[in-house]
């Protein structure tokens, strides 16, 4: 059966991808930032799964206004790198596991979760950002890949609730799929950021690491958070960090804190990394 | 309507559904500068170009002014309208630098000495503001 046995939670900052594309993450200014994922790549060497549940959202690449999906799952057999206002990324194509994305996306209809199934769909920095910092420049991408685009751009995203329990359920589509499969579940974007207007810049580091304690301590308390308290204390687009929460809820009640990474800043934004494994597992 | 609650947050847009209605052609504009074909039908024939998209003449002009804060006034979204900074060539760090007026070397020098603190930025009431 295949089994999600890990989380990471990750930041997406556009900036990282250009410092790891420019070969620029030596500087005096990028270093920092970078150090904090040495031990995850060890990590994931170690923990080699086979398939990334990765949950991300679109930046109105795939996505513009006409359209807006509130979940959108990759059924597509691969994910060209987008192009994003300055062209594409020089990163590998994303590969999925297209057998396990339509089961899950079938499983999670009836679990009555009413995805958007894509089978089209260009992936932007949200997706490939995470990719970069915790494997580096690979030739191909060493694991499937298996996107679920969250709609975070327009008010209002899905709720704590809403995403914590979707995790719930893809654990569950997981775990009802024969093969042997190592899954390991990303959740990204964030943390504490505004690009806006008159507060853009606005960090909260408090805050944030306040979240990042509560995701191994009070996952289902955290849940419960309103938007209102990401837009206040977290800036505008810290709402991403609802995203998290379908990370969260996919692993068991009980986990082990592995890793956690906090700096500021990556351009306008906090950066967060943190990796979670299930008790039980060995 | 119901009340909004994120409406007394200092310096801050929320782009809801509403704004997303009003900022629908402006937005829809600034994101073809996303795609290679749009920037260069763009610059071959900005005017023609922008009467592809019937947005308000406030948001037209905002859009020749390149004011910054004034297209997020008429409903545009930062997510679009960097898309057009990025065709001027300004990247984000840079737009917030001309968006809260501080100017591209103070914004860098704010974030990197760990950017601009939550106290006294959540409520307008704390900027003077209603
Ligand atoms: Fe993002």
């Amino acid at each position: 059966m295949a089994r999600i046995t890990a989380g990471v939670g990750c930041s997406h900052v556009p900036a990282i991808g250009v410092a790891i594309d420019k070969g620029i993450t030596g500087d005096d200014y990028w270093k920092p930032v970078f150090a904090g994922f040495e031990k995850s790549r060890e990590w994931m060497k170690e923990a080699n799964p086979d398939v990334i549940f990765l949950v991300y959202n679109d930046h109105c690449t795939a996505f513009d206004s006409s359209i807006i999906p509130t979940f959108a799952l990759g059924a597509a057999a691969e994910f060209q790198p987008a192009d994003e206002g300055w062209g594409p990324r020089p990163v590998p194509v994303v590969k999925n596991h297209q057998v396990l994305a339509s089961h899950i996306a079938q499983s999670l209809i009836l679990d009555e979760f009413d995805i958007t199934v894509m089978n089209e769909m260009e992936v932007d920095h949200g997706l490939t950002v995470p990719l970069s910092v915790m494997y580096g420049q690979p030739e191909e991408w060493p694991a499937l890949v298996i996107p679920l685009a969250v709609n975070v751009v327009m008010y209002p995203a899905p709720t704590g609730n809403r995403c914590y329990n979707l995790g719930k359920a893809i654990r569950r589509a997981v775990e009802s799929f024969d093969e042997d499969l190592n899954v390991v579940i990303f959740g990204t974007g964030g943390m504490s950021h505004q690009l806006q207007y008159k507060r853009a810049g606005l960090i909260n580091p408090e805050w944030d690491n306040a979240f990042l304690d509560r995701l191994t301590s009070d996952p289902v308390g955290l849940s419960q958070m309103p938007h209102i308290e990401y837009l206040r204390e977290a800036g505008s687009e810290g709402v991403e960090m609802v995203m998290w929460h379908v990370m969260r809820g996919a692993l068991d009640d009980e986990v082990t804190e592995v890793h956690r990474h906090y700096h500021v800043p990556a351009s306008n934004t906090a950066v967060g990394h943190i990796i979670l494994e299930n008790k039980n597992e060995d | 309507m119901t009340d909004k609650d994120y409406e007394d947050i200092p310096g801050t847009f929320v782009f809801d559904a509403d704004r997303a209605r009003i900022g629908y052609h402006l937005n829809q504009f600034c994101i073809s500068l996303g795609k290679a074909e749009g920037r260069e039908a763009f610059t071959a024939d900005p005017e023609a170009y922008l009467d592809r998209y019937p947005m308000s003449p406030e948001q037209r002009q905002a859009v020749i002014d390149r004011d910054w804060n004034r297209m997020l006034e008429l409903c545009g979204n930062i997510y679009y309208t960097s898309k057009l900074a990025a065709y001027d060539g300004i990247n984000f760090q840079d737009l917030a630098g001309l968006m809260t007026g501080m100017g591209r070397e103070a914004y860098r020098k704010m974030m990197v000495d760990g950017g601009r603190p939550i106290d006294g930025n959540r409520y307008k009431s704390e900027w003077g503001e209603d």
